[in-house]
């Protein structure tokens, strides 16, 4: 159940970097305010700064204008609170996937017996319960991913960040992984923020969709997703999910197209 | 064709390669290809095996070669890890000095033993400041590189989950680069070897390296070989006991 009370606040938010070519300016001037249970997606082109938003939200970037606020208190870096899955392999591959998922407990102090019994609820929920003595190499491109949500989920945060986290995938894999996203937050009501380039994916998922323009990236247009759930990729044929596919494209052509012939400029040079 | 049909599994290969080497060995000598007395067959060398150990004080003279290359691969490797340590740490550092340390790691240092001698006298601390030296080179790199490449997705996991500095050094960087540092240490325990083996003969102190000169001086040169193949038999012990040694620990990690 979603309260009406932001969870997450991001307010003016900009990042600027000093390169040779001068200052550029990633993020500019971002607002958004998130509920509790929300599920949204931040579309947009390459080298709009959504990851640059991401790793200000998680706070992993700590010098920036504006501020964001959980719960009403500010982030001044990471915090169990906040949790983030990244889009490269990030397993450990040196720990079991059980070890992986029990990481940030064992990190904690929290004991051994209660740490792997909530690693095998979490394995569980992700649907890897028999893999839990494999390693990372032993298991899929998929599989790792779950194990790396799972370890996310192990702090139970009250914001759940995703940066890509299916971008390595392929397409297949990828429909499936983001079935079980979508049955796990409905489960546990968490709170989520994804980063994505996948169109389809973020309707999929989402509750608001926003659309980034490129460079400087600024919050362009907020498409509200009203499908209903639970949701799987099941309903991607539906004639409702492809009109929301194609508004975004239509917002989002524009934010790409600057985005390619930037970067063809660049290789031109 | 025939490995078409047949392939040999690797233990067979080695033995069949060995006995092949030391067949034409054997023949070459016996035929007076060359002399006996500069290159002995090997049925008088590997009887000198137990001769080395009856007569020459085996045991003694190896477990001070190896305690000589204990310590200075010790030495070598604890310096060699902390100044890895710091060239990755500084990078203003690390672009300054790990070619140096790459140059050094190809140049002979055991040309240097006068200085040592100068410095430590003729005894056993030249010998272990010789080897610790060499180790350093392989390990400094090894353990700058491996640190260099932890990838920085599994530190930021770290920094998500409010991880200590000393944990993220505990649980990620140390578990993350210990292959290549591994590696390093490896080449490091061989280099000991080498090098105490080879200031041993020069400086004519210790074990091993002192009983080949010996033998030489005495011109004992089956014995001499024999002697020279069982250095050559203990450097393979040491690469594959540290071979086993890392798989363990990567297991354990």
């Amino acid at each position: 159940m979603m309260s009406n009370n932001p969870t997450l606040r991001i307010s003016s938010v900009s990042k600027h970097f000093e390169t040779g070519k001068g200052r550029v300016t990633a993020v500019d001037n971002v607002s958004l305010d998130i509920k509790q249970g929300e599920f949204i997606s931040i579309i947009g082109p390459s080298g709009c700064g959504k990851s640059t938003l991401m790793n200000m939200i998680g706070g992993l970037i700590t010098e920036y204008d504006g501020k964001v606020l959980l719960e009403g208190k500010q982030v001044r870096g990471c915090q169990p609170d906040i949790g983030m899955v990244f889009q490269e392999e990030s397993t450990f591959p040196w720990r079991t996937a059980i070890e992986n998922v029990a990481f940030p407990l064992e990190a904690a102090g929290v004991p051994k017996d209660k740490r792997l019994a909530r690693a095998h609820e979490l394995l569980d929920l992700v649907g890897l319960t028999g893999f839990e003595n494999h390693f990372p190499s032993e298991l899929s491109g998929g599989m790792r991913q779950r194990i790396a949500i799972a370890r996310t989920l192990a702090f139970q945060p009250r914001i759940l960040l995703m940066d890509e986290p299916f971008a390595a995938l392929d397409e297949q894999t990828r429909l499936l992984l983001g079935d079980k996203v979508v049955q796990i937050q409905q489960q546990l009501e968490q709170t989520t923020l994804l980063i994505t380039h996948n169109i389809a994916e973020a309707v999929q998922l989402s509750d608001r969709v926003l659309i980034m323009t490129f460079r400087p990236g600024r919050i362009k247009r907020v498409v509200d997703i009203n499908l209903p759930r639970p949701r799987s990729s099941e309903m991607m044929g539906s004639e409702k999910f492809s009109s929301y596919v194609a508004e975004i494209w239509a917002d989002l052509r524009t934010e790409a197209s600057k985005g390619l012939k930037e970067s063809e400029a660049a290789a031109a040079h | 064709m025939l490995a078409i049909f047949f392939r040999p599994p690797p233990i067979i290969a080695r033995m069949v390669f060995f006995t092949l080497l030391f067949g034409a060995w054997e023949i070459a000598s016996r035929a007076g290809l060359f002399s006996r007395f500069i290159a002995p067959p090997p049925s008088e060398i590997i009887p000198a095996i137990g001769l080395l150990y009856s007569d020459n004080e085996l045991l003694i003279r190896l477990l001070r070669t190896f305690g000589e290359v204990f310590a200075a691969a010790g030495l070598g490797a604890l310096g060699g890890m902390m100044i890895g340590w710091w060239l990755h740490r500084n990078k203003d550092a690390g672009e300054a000095f790990t070619d140096w340390f790459a140059a050094l790691a190809a140049a002979p240092l055991v040309l240097l033993f006068p200085l040592f001698l100068v410095l430590f006298g003729r005894n056993a601390s030249t010998i272990i400041a010789m080897g610790a030296v060499s180790v350093l080179p392989p390990v400094i790199l090894k353990t700058k590189e491996g640190l260099d490449h932890v990838p920085q997705v599994i530190i930021n996991v770290g920094k998500t989950f409010g991880l200590t500095r000393w944990q993220e050094i505990r649980m990620i960087m140390l578990p993350a680069c210990l292959p290549t540092v591994f590696t390093g240490l490896r080449l490091g325990l061989i280099f000991a070897l080498i090098n105490v083996v080879g200031v041993e003969y020069l400086i004519g102190f210790g074990g091993m390296g002192l009983m080949i000169a010996e033998l030489g001086d005495r011109f004992e040169i089956a014995g001499m070989y024999a002697a020279i193949l069982f250095v050559v038999l203990c450097s393979a012990f040491f690469f594959w006991f540290t071979a086993r040694l890392e798989s363990w620990l990567l297991q354990a990690r």
